[in-house]
């Protein structure tokens, strides 16, 4: 299902991924974890074709997305770490743009729309403009927009993020029932330990650009000795605390605006 | 085309929501219209330059224009800091598709902003040369309104922030619409400033539709119309190959 080799991202002299490897196969729930800075987001842009790596090769539901990436695209839902809905729009309009940008047909636009908010439990406020909707609504209905294609596989980059527990525990449910029900392979990455810990059945983690661990849960607690995950990741990756740094975008965009003396 | 289309649709419906931003973006023509109609229009007239809010409402209906379309460049900084650019970058569609329908899109609401103004003018005296001639004046203000939001988007291609927006609204927005004609006759400039309003866009649209309007430009209309079908087009070229190179 996604397969990456050797993935190698550089901005200028500065390797934002450094080498990876690993194999997802379908209907796999991997959660994709590393400390801030890690290489996460820059990883998942590349699975995602906004950013080309700099080399080695991806294989997203038998794609190349460097080569095929409209094919790709329409492999894949993404819920992005930050909202990405637009707030004067209402729910429906929003989900109706995506099956426009995404070539549904009109006839079946409707049906899936209805079905999807219902899924979400958001129908009775189709038509009410997205500003009014809380973070957890705004999360519910972009997990609605990005199935509107029905991907392959979904990426969700943070998704509980700023959300109430009970906000993240329906979350969760929604995203465990289209793994079992539809054989959706998800791939998520978070900095909530218990939550990878209790819906990950694979976990891959990633630290300087580089894979550090790979396992189940239970494998990677059990190699580090630790009597939970988070002890794990943290032997893994360390106890010093990381900069809240730039992405590695925003660094190559302060090396263009310094380069250009500004 | 579908793509073109609801993106089109998505700056109409975020415009006619936003009471407060057609109500805010009448006030400035209004300001111009009534202190500068009628504080300067005794003295245009007694120069022997005619009826001044004759003059002026072209100028001023242009400057809508050039001001609603130069913010569908802000309005694209706003979706990037906001995150839906995101989701049409990730979507299968040229990235083409994606610009021209927000091009569009922006220029659609400026030119009807653009008409607005029109209908306001005529509370303050203004009142048009040849009926016939509003059909081509419409099509006019829609490629000026082109023009600029294209610009617009283009410079918001290079920008990261609403900051670096306001630094070109005061140093190339505001210079174009003073130097364009829209508030006073070219003719009788020193000649720096001539070559200068030569080089501004901004000029043959407040031209086009001041003969279009009134019958009195100061340039030829063909030529003036041909710089900007010319300039709409080449703006929103290069606004597409700078959005397809565009980095998240």
């Amino acid at each position: 299902m996604l397969f990456v080799k050797n993935l190698v991202k550089k901005f200028g002299d500065f390797t934002a991924v450094d080498d990876i490897s690993f194999r997802i196969e379908k209907g796999e729930f991997v959660a994709f974890l590393g400390p801030n800075g890690a290489g996460k987001t820059t990883s998942i842009k590349m699975f995602t074709t906004l950013l080309h790596p700099t080399s080695g090769t991806i294989e997203l539901n038998g794609i190349n997305p460097v080569k095929d990436t409209f094919d790709a695209r329409r492999s894949f839902g993404i819920v992005f770490q930050d909202p990405s809905l637009d707030d004067e729009l209402t729910a429906y309009e929003n989900i109706e743009i995506h099956a426009v940008l995404y070539k549904i047909p009109k006839k079946d636009r409707p049906g899936r729309i209805k079905e999807l908010l219902n899924f979400v439990e958001l129908w009775e406020r189709r038509n009410n403009l997205v500003k009014t909707f809380s973070g957890g609504m705004k999360r519910r209905l972009e997990i609605a927009r990005s199935l509107m294609h029905q991907p392959a596989i979904l990426f969700l980059d943070e998704p509980t993020s700023g959300l109430d527990p009970q906000t993240r525990n329906h979350m969760w449910e929604y995203i465990q029932r289209l793994n079992r029900e539809q054989q959706m392979t998800v791939v998520f990455t978070t900095h909530y330990m218990e939550e990878a810990a209790k819906f990950a059945r694979k976990i891959i983690i990633i630290d300087h650009g580089k894979k550090i661990e790979e396992g189940t849960p239970d494998e990677l607690i059990k190699k580090a000795h630790a009597s939970t995950l988070e002890d794990a990741f943290l032997n893994f990756t360390g106890h010093d605390i990381r900069e809240e740094t730039a992405s590695a975008a925003d660094r190559m965009r302060q090396r263009r605006q310094a380069w250009r003396g500004k | 085309m579908s793509t073109i289309y609801i993106l089109w649709l998505r700056q109409l419906k975020r415009y006619l929501r936003s009471k407060a931003r057609i109500v805010g973006s009448l006030a400035q023509p209004l300001l111009f219209l009534v202190a500068m109609g009628f504080g300067f229009g005794p003295f245009f007239q007694k120069a022997g330059q005619g009826n001044y809010m004759e003059f002026l409402s072209p100028g001023i209906i242009a400057m809508s224009i050039l001001f609603t379309a130069i913010f569908t460049g802000i309005d694209m900084i706003w979706d990037r800091q906001f995150g839906f650019l995101k989701e049409t970058f990730v979507a299968p569609v040229p990235r083409s598709y994606i610009i021209t329908g927000r091009v569009l899109g922006g220029a659609t609401v400026a030119a009807i902003q653009g008409a607005i103004v029109l209908a306001l003018t005529f509370i303050f005296g203004f009142r048009v040369g040849n009926w016939f001639l509003i059909p081509a004046t419409l099509v006019i203000m829609l490629v000026v309104a082109t023009l600029f939001a294209a610009l617009g988007s283009a410079i918001a291609t290079q920008l990261e922030d609403m900051q670096g927006f306001q630094l070109i609204m005061n140093f190339l927005v505001m210079p174009m619409f003073f130097f364009s004609g829209a508030l006073f006759p070219l003719n009788g400039l020193p000649s720096i400033l001539t070559i200068v309003a030569r080089f501004d866009p901004m000029t043959y649209g407040v031209d086009s539709l001041r003969v279009l309007l009134t019958s009195a430009g100061g340039m030829a209309l063909s030529p003036s119309i041909i710089v900007l079908f010319v300039l709409a087009a080449g703006l929103l070229w290069l606004t597409t190959v700078l959005f397809s190179r565009m980095e998240l």
